[in-house]
């Protein structure tokens, strides 16, 4: 599978995610999101720059209590919750976003 | 995105045995692993060319290897006992989703290789070649098996389709067809130290946060310890508990029970997982690689008891392999249960009077508890029969004051699956997820509406998970899933105050505020 960004072709998995991580770029995200029929806002950017910055510290995406910490100190109180979370990435901030930011999927009994 | 669209299942009053319908669920398959995954585990890389001969041979070493397996190929009388007991079955009315249609397609190869009268009239016992086509029923049929074990309640020879479908699966491995989703979490055990591939500094950053949470919620420094050397407890919790929602709400709880009995404890980087899916895919040398993790740590750290977190099939393997996988465990404290379940610790500090309890911190919420499968019906907890199922319900009932239980033959040892376990918990599975769990939502759905039940608690990380994802397939909410510590970490009145130097970030600058 593949996805096609910025004219370049990127290899995907049968899941969707990047085959190599290393070539994502912003322009990968707005594929896959036109994929899934979701347009992303500035909401769902500032989501999907703090999974890389955490990810480029840690290499895992950050748990979701420690995405929703830092999304509400980062934006208010108010988003800081998984049902905002959730109203921006239906499919789940864990696994649609990830995709997106170009993480891996978090694997295990989650 | 993961998985054909399908048709959630309506739930009824009762749940009623459907008819028949052949082939609902042939489509279904899951994506198969890596040759890396593969490679990983000591299986082969892809299908191998003479796959044939591999599987029956492989059949014929677990033959020789496990007497249950041979005697359950063997004792099967078609009684037809099992026939309506799976939750799949149930959801799916798919003949070769019911139990012993599932045991057949695995019994008819069986019979044509090891038995007398099927190597000579295969016709006249229903035994078959060896075929590419079999082998796709297999993957598909056997990735539809929660190993959950209810059948076998049923079963009056105690056939156990958990670990026929464990054998289809290793046989499976040996020929390098391998499921993605266990395989390659079990490669991330081996490698990182548990399912979820958290590195050290990962764990250590969640922890953290925990420890400020605590503290702004309670203004008490309670510790959440990582690779403590000299600890008295060793807590193993499977790696969702720091990642997914509601679990990271248990472990919180588990903290807060420890710090007010007033013990040491640990988690540990290297035993960062309790489950363990070596058991899902049959393999015993994985299943043992993974649980030596867990003796490693004990022995670097000092501790001298270890106490599971909420896992479910953890604790089948804890309490019923750990000792002869990864034992003897003479080096820990012999007055203490090896292992003990983490319900069981704070069962006996309530008893003890150690914990001071506010059930009213509970009352938005009315709860039911879900029995996951591999601590019903594999295991026990405590020193009495039946502890697996009085002592979660102990614990919650000290916790709070709306409790009801789910119909009788729903629950304890005759309880349903959640319908994401044993393998299952994966996206590109979904179908069959959701179908499978329309037993047990049909018991939830009526303790709400006859009970006014909001909440239900499970002790299971893989129960937690998949109720988070198919309660919305039934028209109810994500969140009405909780953790049993959960509901303590609410009620438990934190009364051993704390410094303030131990309260995080004490002493630092807080320049960025």
């Amino acid at each position: 599978m593949a996805i096609e960004a910025n004219g370049k072709t990127f290899e995907t998995d049968e899941e969707g995610y990047l085959t190599n991580l290393a070539e994502w770029e912003p322009a990968v995200a707005d594929a896959m999101a036109a994929e899934d029929d979701l347009p992303l806002t500035e909401e769902h950017w500032e989501i999907l720059n703090f999974l890389r910055e955490y990810y480029e510290e840690y290499q895992i995406a950050p748990a979701v209590r420690v995405l929703t910490k830092a999304v509400g100190k980062r934006l208010g109180k108010e988003k800081g919750n998984s049902k905002y979370l959730y109203a921006l990435f239906p499919y789940g901030p864990g696994k649609q976003a990830c995709r997106f930011a170009g993480l891996p999927k978090p694997t295990g009994c989650i | 995105m993961a998985g054909a669209e399908f048709k959630t299942p309506e739930l009824s009053e009762f749940i009623e045995v459907p008819k028949l319908v052949e082939g609902t669920m042939e489509h279904i398959t899951c994506f198969v692993a890596k040759p890396d995954h593969q490679e990983a585990l000591g299986f082969p890389g892809e299908k191998v060319e003479n796959w044939k001969e591999v599987a029956i041979d492989k059949m014929g070493d677990l033959l020789s290897r496990y007497r249950s397996f041979q005697v359950f190929m063997d004792a099967c009388v078609k009684c037809g006992s099992c026939t309506d007991k799976c939750h799949y079955f149930l959801g799916t009315q798919d003949p070769k989703n019911m139990p012993v249609g599932r045991q057949d397609l695995l019994r008819k190869v069986y019979r044509r290789y090891f038995t007398f009268a099927g190597k000579y009239f295969p016709k006249l016992v229903g035994a078959e070649d060896l075929t590419e086509e079999i082998i796709d029923d297999w993957y598909s049929y056997f990735h539809q098996c929660s190993q959950c074990r209810r059948c076998s309640v049923f079963c009056p020879y105690g056939i156990d389709t958990a670990e026929i479908s464990m054998a289809a699966r290793e046989i499976l491995d040996s020929i390098g067809v391998g499921q993605k989703y266990c395989n390659e979490i079990i490669g991330k055990v081996h490698k990182i130290g548990n399912n979820l591939g958290l590195p050290g500094p990962a764990i250590e950053n969640t922890l953290e946060g925990l420890e400020e949470d605590v503290y702004d919620e309670t203004e008490v420094a309670v510790k959440y310890p990582l690779d403590v050397k000299g600890a008295d407890i060793l807590l193993v919790t499977p790696s969702a508990d720091f990642f997914a929602e509601p679990h990271v709400d248990g472990l919180i709880g588990y903290g807060k029970v420890f710090h007010e009995a007033g013990v040491s404890w640990t988690l540990s980087t290297t035993a960062s997982e309790a489950g363990n899916f070596g058991m899902f895919i049959g393999s015993y040398e994985n299943m043992r690689r993974v649980s030596l993790r867990i003796r490693q740590a004990a022995l670097e750290l000092g501790v001298k008891r270890i106490v599971f977190g909420e896992c479910g099939h953890a604790w089948r393997i804890a309490y019923s392999f750990l000792n002869t996988l990864a034992g003897p465990f003479d080096f820990l404290d012999p007055d203490y249960p090896v292992p003990q379940h983490i319900c069981e610790y704070t069962l006996n500090e309530i008893e003890k009077g150690t914990l001071e309890l506010d059930k009213s911190e509970n009352d938005e919420m009315s709860i039911t508890f879900h029995d996951s499968c591999n601590v019903a019906r594999a295991s026990r907890m405590g020193d009495k029969p039946g502890g697996q199922f009085e002592i979660p319900r102990k614990v919650i009932k000290a916790v709070v004051n709306n409790y009801h239980d789910m119909e009788w033959d729903t629950i304890h040892e005759r309880t349903y699956c959640c319908g994401g376990g044993g393998g299952i918990l994966t996206d590109d599975l979904m179908e069959v997820r959701v179908k499978g769990a329309k037993p047990r939502m049909s018991a939830f759905k009526n303790v709400m509406e006859e009970k006014g039940v909001t909440h239900l608690a499970a002790i299971c990380a893989i129960c937690k998970s998949q109720f988070t994802k198919v309660f919305p397939y039934y028209g109810m909410d994500m969140f009405q899933i909780v953790s049993v510590h959960q509901l303590v970490s609410n009620a438990i009145v934190m009364n051993r105050k704390t410094p303030p130097e131990e309260a995080p970030g004490y002493g630092e600058d807080d320049d960025e505020e």
